[in-house]
């Protein structure tokens, strides 16, 4: 099993003239916390949608897990193993929080309408671990306790982290989340510091767009700056920091 | 060779009824997102109300064509009333509920409409009186007459007019404002309510012409015309590109030649095994292998997923 | 399941057999024709519920779902009637009804599903006027759907000697035909309700409502909303074909006349009147759409005597202007339907609070 977990290669996106993304290449290394910053506008959730299918790549494209992600099929980019959550929390508003995690089982169970409509031992079993599985996530996520909520009832903190929750169920080897800090207080903040630590603890690589500069310093293993659709430096966050390019980008040259 | 191009002329006069009656639809959907599956009925209303004062009129004296100008105009006040009542009484208080919501209500008003219509006009088939002579043009082989010509070109300054309103004047900016975004619209100031009512008397004018064309091109009128009349303009409508006048506009005169054409050429093309009957679903036929390719329209915008 | 067990819904279960089975008799004694209205009724639960997994749960918006009853009448009607001199079993036909309506809702859903809503409702009714069309003329050069007449003396459901026309005793009872339907229907009706629950809380129900919620989010945790879609699509395509088999059979005669865009529009009407995706009200929009157009014809003629003295108005149209005028109404003052699932009457709540502030 290679180190490499996702790589992108010379990743091109433009909508009409605007080049989004200019030939892209990034690697992401398993296990760790990967930041993707830049300032508003510098391409960072294009190249996320790039990534889970929502656009396809106008040129080059991704290799993930050992092998090249299909552009144009979001639901074959969760199968193969990447979660995203969204930068304006997309849930399921009127279905409960935990039915919006069960959904996220969706894609790792079996059962078609034939079990549903016999509701057979099979069927039934899965159900119930579905279920199961789902309760355990809003426990993780520590929201448990609003389980039978409408999704839409939910605090924006709550609805963050039921999004992460639901993105964990679909077992990703990738959970990218889109400015997930975005919003937050300075204690909801550090609770999703030691929420996406505890991820990453347990064994998932995590992609991480975000505004909070001392957020994605204090947790990320390695950063990647983008400026106006290009890569401007990949590495240790101690480095990036330092980047003269990078102090450029952000405060205006 | 004759043919076909009898066909395209033929097709031409029926697509630029098409295409009055596509421009009310799509206005009324590209500003609140609604299928006023009831603007075929509007069209039934504008025919009736002037074969009834034509009639009148000319039972009481009046020279014919004075009388049908009459009628015309009477068609088009009654149908813009009706189209604005339509909206205040039937659309206006669902704004903000379910989607489906609406779409209940025009198909309940539709058939309100329609059973009115036969209750005041009865269920026989009422002759349209002849308005313009029958004068016979011969061109290139093909043959045409004095009614058609004058449906194409009225057709054409009725749209040419409702283009100066929608893009020169003020009105016409607040319609495009608001069905960009009503919302934003109407923090600019921007009055939606008295938009989304212009968009219906404007909509349903057109169909009050388009009701009397129809009438005096087939020279009868009846309660039920509308309604398939109604599903082919929409259809062209929506093969346009659904919201976009241009593209209601070619939609309907694209329509109306593919139905002739096809209804000319079907028995030759399927070695008589189909007949000029089928002619009516050409336009489904049509609409679904170009909504398979170009999932917009023709001329639609393409509405991207947004993350 | 467990609260089944529980007595006084075992009691509820109880009275509602009970009036379920007496009910064709006492309405049998208003006459056998208001038997007739009663099954059409339940066969129009039927089918509703088979429109509501592809409207109410998936969200789709179908204008043609009667093509699909025309699908499966048709079958009926052709395999087992003089026509081409087959008589087919039940239990072959009403299958083979189902797989072909299937067959053809897959064949229109694939390649149009990826369309907006509002373009899929244009798209669903020029297939079901495609379909009506064909069978009006399919009758040269080659003789298939007899055309405008339609197919007579067809056969009504038959278990091996037991006919579902004429009357027969069972248990010391006296049944008509329409009384046997009803308890057929019933059965089926029964059947397809516990389908629709049970599909509503599961894997792919839940599926089907994330799509409705917002597509994209339904992608991103890996649900292939087409093939889901086109899930929804199929099983409400297969309902409506085993509905237009007992159609034929109950009816003994199909023509073109019985699949026009009204029907389906009527359909559409109760599923939405009732209470999109929540299947009591879609059950209640059923009945009560059924059973208001026949009402009025009874009631229309002679309140206008009362009134007037003489007849003024044609009563048929004034049925149907009265029907008309129900649909605004309801729509305008229960926007979410008669008998709405509380979490959308809810979802109402909150567009109505925005819309005042």
């Amino acid at each position: 099993m290679s180190d490499i977990l996702l790589e992108a290669k010379a990743v091109a996106k433009h909508f009409g003239g605007v080049k989004a993304l200019r030939d892209v290449s990034l690697t992401i290394r398993r296990g760790e916390v990967y930041g993707l910053i830049g300032p508003n506008g510098a391409g960072k959730t294009t190249f996320f949608n790039c990534m889970t299918g929502l656009y396809i790549p106008d040129g080059g494209g991704f290799v993930f897990d050992g092998l090249a992600l299909q552009a144009d099929a979001p639901h074959q980019a969760a199968e193969r193993g990447i979660a995203r959550t969204f930068q304006n929390i997309r849930l399921f508003g009127n279905m409960t929080a935990i039915e919006n995690v069960m959904v996220g089982r969706h894609v790792r169970t079996k059962a078609g309408v034939f079990g549903a409509m016999l509701m057979n031992r099979r069927t039934r079993d899965e159900e119930a671990a579905i279920r199961q599985r789902a309760l355990e996530l809003l426990h993780y996520v520590d929201i448990a306790d609003r389980a039978d909520d409408l999704a839409k009832n939910l605090s924006y903190g709550d609805q963050r982290r039921l999004e992460i929750a639901r993105a964990l169920a679909t077992e990703p080897k990738l959970l990218c989340l889109d400015e997930p800090a975005a919003g937050m207080n300075a204690t909801e903040t550090e609770e999703l510091r030691v929420l996406i630590e505890g991820i990453r603890n347990d064994g998932t690589t995590v992609l991480l767009i975000e505004h909070d500069v001392k957020l994605v310093m204090g947790l990320c293993d390695r950063v990647a700056v983008l400026d106006y659709g290009s890569l401007v430096i990949e590495d240790v966050p101690a480095v990036v920091q330092k980047d003269q390019r990078v102090i450029e980008a952000y405060l205006g040259a | 060779m004759d043919i076909f191009l009898q066909q395209i002329i033929n097709g031409l006069v029926q697509g630029s009824i098409y295409a009055l009656v596509a421009l009310g639809y799509t206005m009324v959907y590209g500003i609140m997102g609604l299928i006023n599956f009831a603007h075929g009925e509007v069209v039934m209303i504008g025919a009736l109300v002037s074969i009834t004062v034509t009639g009148t009129l000319a039972a009481a004296g009046m020279p014919l064509g004075l009388a049908g100008l009459c009628g015309l105009v009477a068609a088009i006040l009654s149908c813009m009333a009706l189209g604005w009542s339509l909206e205040r009484i039937a659309y206006r208080p669902l704004r903000g509920s379910p989607r489906l919501t609406p779409l209940i209500t025009a198909i309940g008003m539709s058939i309100v409409l329609q059973n009115l219509a036969m209750i005041v006009w009865g269920r026989n088939y009422m002759t349209f009186p002849p308005l313009l002579p029958k004068i016979n043009f011969e061109f290139a082989g093909t043959h045409f007459t004095l009614v058609q010509v004058v449906i194409v070109l009225l057709s054409a300054a009725m749209m040419a007019g409702l283009v100066f309103l929608v893009y020169r004047t003020k009105l016409g900016m607040a319609m495009r404002a608001t069905a960009q975004n009503p919302a934003v619209a109407s923090l600019m100031g921007v009055n939606t309510n008295r938009v989304i009512a212009a968009a219906f008397v404007v909509g349903s004018a057109l169909a009050a012409v388009a009701g009397v064309m129809v009438g005096s091109y087939y020279e009868i009128a009846h309660y039920q015309m509308g309604f398939m009349l109604g599903l082919k303009a929409f259809t062209a409508a929506v093969l346009g590109g659904i919201g976009n006048l241009a593209g209601a506009m070619a939609g309907g005169v694209l329509l109306g030649i593919i139905e002739a054409l096809g209804a000319g050429y079907i028995g030759d093309l399927t070695g008589g095994f189909l007949g000029s009957h089928y002619q009516d679903i050409f336009a489904f036929v049509v609409l679904i292998i170009v909504l398979m390719f170009k999932p917009s329209g023709l001329f639609g915008e393409k509405t991207g997923d947004r993350a | 399941m467990k609260n089944w067990l529980n007595p006084r819904s075992t009691v509820g279960i109880a009275l509602i057999a009970v009036a379920l089975i007496a009910l064709p008799f006492v309405v049998g004694a208003a006459g056998q024709a208001w038997v007739r209205i009663l099954n059409f009724a339940i066969l129009y639960v039927f089918l509703a519920l088979g429109l509501n997994i592809v409207v109410g749960f998936a969200g789709l918006l179908d204008l043609g779902y009667i093509a699909f009853y025309a699908v499966g009448a048709y079958t009926w009607a052709l395999l087992a009637s003089p026509h081409f001199g087959l008589h087919f079993p039940v239990w072959a036909i009403l299958p083979i009804g189902a797989v072909l309506a299937c067959f053809f809702g897959v064949l229109l859903g694939s390649p149009t599903l990826k369309l907006r809503g509002d373009y899929l409702a244009i798209v669903t009714l020029g297939f079901g006027e495609i379909v009506r069309i064909f069978m009006n003329n399919l009758n040269s050069p080659v003789n298939i759907t007899n055309g405008p007449q339609g197919i007579t003396l067809i056969d009504p459901v038959r278990f091996g000697d037991f006919s579902f026309t004429g009357t027969s005793q069972i248990l010391g009872l006296t049944l008509g035909g329409p009384q046997k339907y009803y308890f057929l229907l019933v059965a089926l009706a029964i059947l397809v309700i516990v389908i629709n629950v049970r599909l509503q809380h599961s894997r792919i129900g839940r599926a089907w409502q994330a799509i409705r919620e917002d597509e994209i989010a339904a992608k991103a945790v890996g649900i292939n909303t087409r093939n889901v879609k086109l899930l929804a699509f199929a099983m409400g395509a297969s309902f409506g074909g085993i509905a237009g088999g007992i159609f034929a059979a109950m009816q003994g005669f199909v023509s073109p006349e019985s699949f026009s865009l009204i029907e389906s529009i009527m359909v559409l009407a109760m599923v939405v009147l009732g209470g999109m995706g929540h299947i009591p009200g879609v059950i209640l929009g059923a009945v009560l759409l059924t059973f208001l157009p026949e009402a009025l014809r009874y009631a229309v003629t002679p309140v206008q005597m009362a009134l007037f003295g003489k007849i003024l108005i044609d009563p048929e149209s004034l049925r149907m202007l009265i029907f008309g005028l129900a649909l605004v109404l309801v729509m305008r003052f229960k926007p979410a339907g008669l008998w709405p699932s509380p979490e959308r009457s809810r979802e109402l709540g909150d567009k109505v609070a925005e819309g005042a502030k």
